[in-house]
């Protein structure tokens, strides 16, 4: 029998029934490896589905920090869902482990010669020590984890301080759990040689880390960023970004001399109201936003245009799921790049923003409310599932204290006395960003109509085209100037050559180390840039004129970003190769190296996207 | 512009208590047709604002899409406002609340704007409670596009080109009473003696206020076999009640009329309805009496106009979500901004 030998690099799969509870023993598990210092990424594999249906919970084990998805089978699947067996059991990779509850013998058709059976009766342990049956089912969950800190050897205090913290406030379950856990850690050691090949082992590679889920940082980044009215609509992925918004604001947005809230959350009745209300907030002064996942994004476009034209500072979160129409709901993709940079009739862009961990969904959610009240136009950040709604490893969060918003141009009434003239639409500074005033301000000077109409510069209704012209000229000259505000490009040159660079975006980052040691070991350098913005600057420009052949890599079918490129920069499409993954999970650096490669060892006679298994 | 609104006014116009005369609350020459029951409509704000002496720049005017939602650019010049899009007035009105509850939000919409393409979003403002007054200015008829029929449009009438309505038409006062409107009333733009009052009450109303204004189209639906003509609405005219608006700070003097019988609402903000009942024991303080109302003259034939009901015990929305006094837009970092050190606390909690 073949048996994986590893320390610290591995997959470990859980296949569990949706609503079992066993998402926070998972987690549970994941977060004791990391406070063992070693690198994890965990990723739930849900359905759109309350309970009943199976679920899967992967967690890769990476000592190097490879915090991409890896493909391929898994190490170690722990099977606790009797429904999909048959495929849980293909999914481990020869010499892995399959652990299942031994309470019920596997049917022998499953059992295969390369893989290592755990049997563990769970059920029995939980049938012999719990009367009542939620327990019963709960406590199944803690027991594998027990079971599994035997076998890999997690430390147990690591495990016990795990289970205090999880259950701070009720004390009184945290014995109970602990107990269960060396029911499981028992039964292991007892039947098993312990650990097995595959283990783990203290390091100190998590340090001035934390493991958050992007939605909480968001949330977290509009309470920093002063967002003080929310309008949504509940859809996932991006339903927690608004949950986490009126958690955090509950506990910290209140006015301690009254008990009052600093901050208006309003469920609205769709995302058009949703991003309705983010509008009249933002016309009327104060930070507003919305967030929302793919149908939304289709039914906010109307407004999007008046938020355009009508220069109103909002912002819009959009975590991004597999489409079109409902897609796949709990599946990731990046496909609404065009949608968002186009989106509405008519001659409209907007600036995009694209987050690659949590510590930037926190800045940059922050940072985008700054954005958008200094180009008085909306700015949508571009996240997704897989970084939304998953646990990642990322720097902490800061805030400079001596930050202060950057509330854009805005004319107070003291400002407003000693004008001689208010036109809402003159460009002053001529950088295609004009003055505006809040309603209420002034008694005499700076009342306009806001509207979704042309106009002319003192905002009065014209259908004479050179108004419309002047105006539309001027709001294109907005957006050169939002070229330069946004967060700059990240770029690695290796300086061996300048032949091949890799463009990439948002989630894909977390596969980028791997896949260029992958390359490296094949004696393949190619430089890296990580597009971070919407318009794009003149680094990304420079970058592209600086390579023969340059690889986009995304989370879509149809290189929408590439389009954007080649849109935008006038770059002739032949230069831009498609590396495109949409199959809803994650990017591996496994796919992105075997293009890149293929293509670099022979892009004569290979076509320039080709399908490539990725599981 | 091609038509310039004179500046001439006489010199003894009366100030109110802000020393404003009523030409501060105007705004420039109209472009609707002559004799759009909405023009009518806007002159009846402009004075309600007037003798209410709201500071006119601390009015804020909203509005969707459609000849209504054009007016609100001929009134109230000095105030900000936001012409939205098609049926969405109501999402922006609730933004613009939220972010300042200090200034007044009137807003201005039709039948095609709210009973059509947002009626979702009228339906959903009303449940809501915000904080403002919402106009309707109800002509059965889609003006812009040049005389389509509309939802509030009455079964049977007929339109310019004789064609008879077939469908049912919406009532959105009903609907306003059902969806929990706590003040709700019915007006005729040519009755400004009616409208006025109303205004000034639903303006000072807190809560939401929803007058259905019965606001005929000259050009597209003025005709005979219209239900929403002007000779047609006045010939069908009932009134649930007389109403005479009496601002806080003005003693009651005028006694009630002989032979009538009144009746005193007290506002939130001690100004007082008064109410001179028509009918013989219509109570505009009960929901389920006022849409019987309606629905009885609606049965006759008849529309039934005025005060149709109020709730001035009302709670608006920033009461519901317990919101700080203090308008959200006017906080700052340090209201705002919880800084570094509460950061890391939670920094630590994802350890």
């Amino acid at each position: 029998m073949p048996k994986i030998k590893s320390i610290n690099e591995f997959v470990i799969r859980f296949a569990n029934v949706n609503g079992t509870g066993s998402a926070s023993a998972n987690l549970m598990f994941a977060k004791s490896l990391f406070r063992m210092g070693i690198p994890v990424s965990p990723r739930n594999i849900f359905p759109s589905n309350i309970q009943g249906m199976p679920t899967w919970y992967e967690v890769r084990v990476s000592e190097k920090g490879y915090l991409g998805r890896r493909g391929g089978g898994a190490d170690i699947v722990v099977a606790m869902n009797s429904q999909s067996l048959p495929q849980d059991m293909r999914n481990v990779l020869p010499g892995g482990y399959f652990l299942y509850d031994s309470t019920k013998p596997l049917d022998p058709q499953l059992q295969r010669k390369d893989v290592n059976i755990i049997g563990i009766p769970i059920s029995e342990i939980c049938l012999r020590e719990y009367e009542d049956p939620r327990q019963r089912q709960l406590f199944k969950n803690v027991i594998y984890v027990g079971a599994l800190a035997a076998l890999l050897n997690i430390e147990f205090d690591v495990l016990k301080s795990m289970v205090a913290d999880q259950f701070k406030g009720k004390e009184k379950l945290i014995i109970p759990n602990i107990y269960a856990l060396e029911l499981g850690h028992q039964a292991a050691s007892i039947q098993y040689d312990c650990p097995l090949d595959i283990s783990v082992k203290r390091i100190n590679s998590t340090h001035n880390h934390i493991m958050i889920d992007g939605n909480t940082a968001t949330g977290l980044g509009a309470v920093y960023g002063g967002a003080t009215v929310v309008g949504w609509y509940p859809i996932t992925p991006s339903t927690s970004v608004v949950e986490n918004f009126m958690k955090y604001s509950q506990r910290l947005r209140i006015d301690p001399a009254t008990g009052k809230k600093n901050y208006a959350a309003v469920q609205a009745e769709d995302e058009l109201a949703a991003i309705g209300i983010a509008i009249g907030a933002a016309w009327n002064g104060a930070r507003a936003f919305t967030a929302t996942s793919g149908p939304g994004i289709s039914l906010m476009t109307e407004f999007l245009g008046l938020a355009y034209f009508a220069e109103v500072p909002i912002v819009l979160i959009n975590v991004q799921r597999a489409g079109p129409s409902t897609g796949m709901p709990t599946r990731t993709q990046q496909s609404d790049i065009l949608a968002c940079a186009y989106a509405s009739h008519g001659d409209t862009k907007h600036v995009l923003l694209f987050p690659s961990s949590p510590k930037e969904c926190f800045d940059m959610t922050a940072e985008a409310f700054d954005l958008a009240e200094r180009l008085q136009t909306p700015v949508i950040l571009m996240s997704d599932l897989e970084l939304g709604m998953n646990d990642h490893m990322s720097d902490e969060l800061n805030w400079d204290d001596s930050r202060r918003y950057d509330r854009g141009k805005v004319l107070k009434a003291k400002q407003l006395d000693k004008l001689e003239e208010f036109g809402r639409y003159l460009d002053v500074d001529n950088d295609g960003i004009c003055y505006r005033t809040y309603p209420g301000a002034h008694p005499e000077i700076g009342a306009f109509f806001t509207r979704g109409t042309s106009r002319d510069r003192y905002a009065i209704y014209s259908e004479q085209g050179d108004v419309y012209v002047d105006n539309v000229d001027r709001l294109n000259r907005k957006f050169k100037t939002a070229s330069q505000l946004i967060p700059a490009p990240e770029i690695t040159i290796t300086g061996k050559t300048n032949k091949a660079g890799l463009i990439y975006y948002g989630t894909t980052s977390a596969a980028i180390q791997e896949t260029l040691d992958i390359l490296e070991a094949k004696g393949l350098q190619v430089d890296t840039l990580r597009i971070r913005a919407f318009p794009f600057s003149e680094e990304v420009e420079a970058f592209i004129d600086a390579h023969e052949q340059l690889f986009v890599i995304e989370q879509n079918r149809d290189g929408q970003l590439r389009t954007l490129l080649v849109n935008e920069l006038e770059i002739h499409p032949k230069k831009l190769i498609k590396v495109l993954h949409y199959d809803g999970l994650p990017i591996t650096a496994r796919f992105i190296s075997t293009q890149v490669s293929e293509h670099l060892q022979d892009s004569s006679s290979k076509p320039s996207t080709k399908t490539v298994e990725s599981r | 512009m091609s038509y310039q609104k004179s500046t001439f006014r006489h010199p003894k116009l009366a100030l109110n208590d802000l020393g404003l005369t009523q030409q501060a609350y105007e705004g420039p020459l109209s472009t609707l047709c002559a004799g759009c029951g909405h023009d009518s409509i806007g002159g009846a704000i402009i004075q309600a604002c007037h003798e209410l002496s709201l500071p006119p720049h601390r009015i804020a005017k909203l509005s969707g899409i459609g000849c209504s939602s054009k007016a609100p650019t001929y009134f109230l010049n000095k105030a900000h406002g936001f012409n939205s899009v098609h049926g969405r007035m109501p999402s922006i009105a609730t933004g613009a609340n939220m972010a300042n509850r200090d200034l007044v939000y009137v807003g201005m919409s039709g039948d095609g704007d709210s009973a059509a393409i947002g009626l979702g979003q009228f339906a959903h403002v009303v449940r809501r409670r915000l904080n403002m007054l919402y106009i309707v200015a109800n002509n059965g008829v889609y003006g812009l596009t040049k005389g389509q029929t509309s939802a509030t449009s009455d079964r049977g009438s007929k339109s310019k080109g004789g064609e008879e309505n077939l469908l049912e038409g919406f009532d959105l006062a009903t609907m306003a009473l059902q969806l929990g409107a706590t003040f709700v009333a019915r007006s005729f733009s040519g009755d400004r003696e009616q409208l006025i009052p109303l205004l000034k009450a639903a303006l000072s109303h807190q809560g939401f206020a929803f007058i259905d204004i019965i606001s005929p189209c000259v050009t597209f639906n003025n005709h005979g076999g219209s239900t929403k003509s002007y000779d047609y609405v006045r010939d069908h005219v009932q009134t649930a009640s007389v109403t005479d608006f009496i601002p806080v700070k003005e003693e009651i003097i005028s006694a009630c009329p002989v032979g009538k019988t009144c009746r005193d609402i007290c506002l939130h903000d001690g100004s007082i309805i008064r109410l001179q009942n028509v009918g013989e024991s219509y109570n505009p303080e009960n929901r389920q009496e006022a849409i019987t109302a309606i629905e009885q003259c609606k049965a006759e034939g008849e529309i039934l106009t005025g005060l149709l009901y109020l709730d001035h015990k009302a709670e608006d929305l920033h009461k519901v979500l317990e919101t700080t006094s203090k308008p959200l837009n006017t906080l700052a970092e340090s209201a705002l901004c919880p800084g570094n050190d509460v950061l890391s606390v939670i920094n630590d909690s994802f350890r």
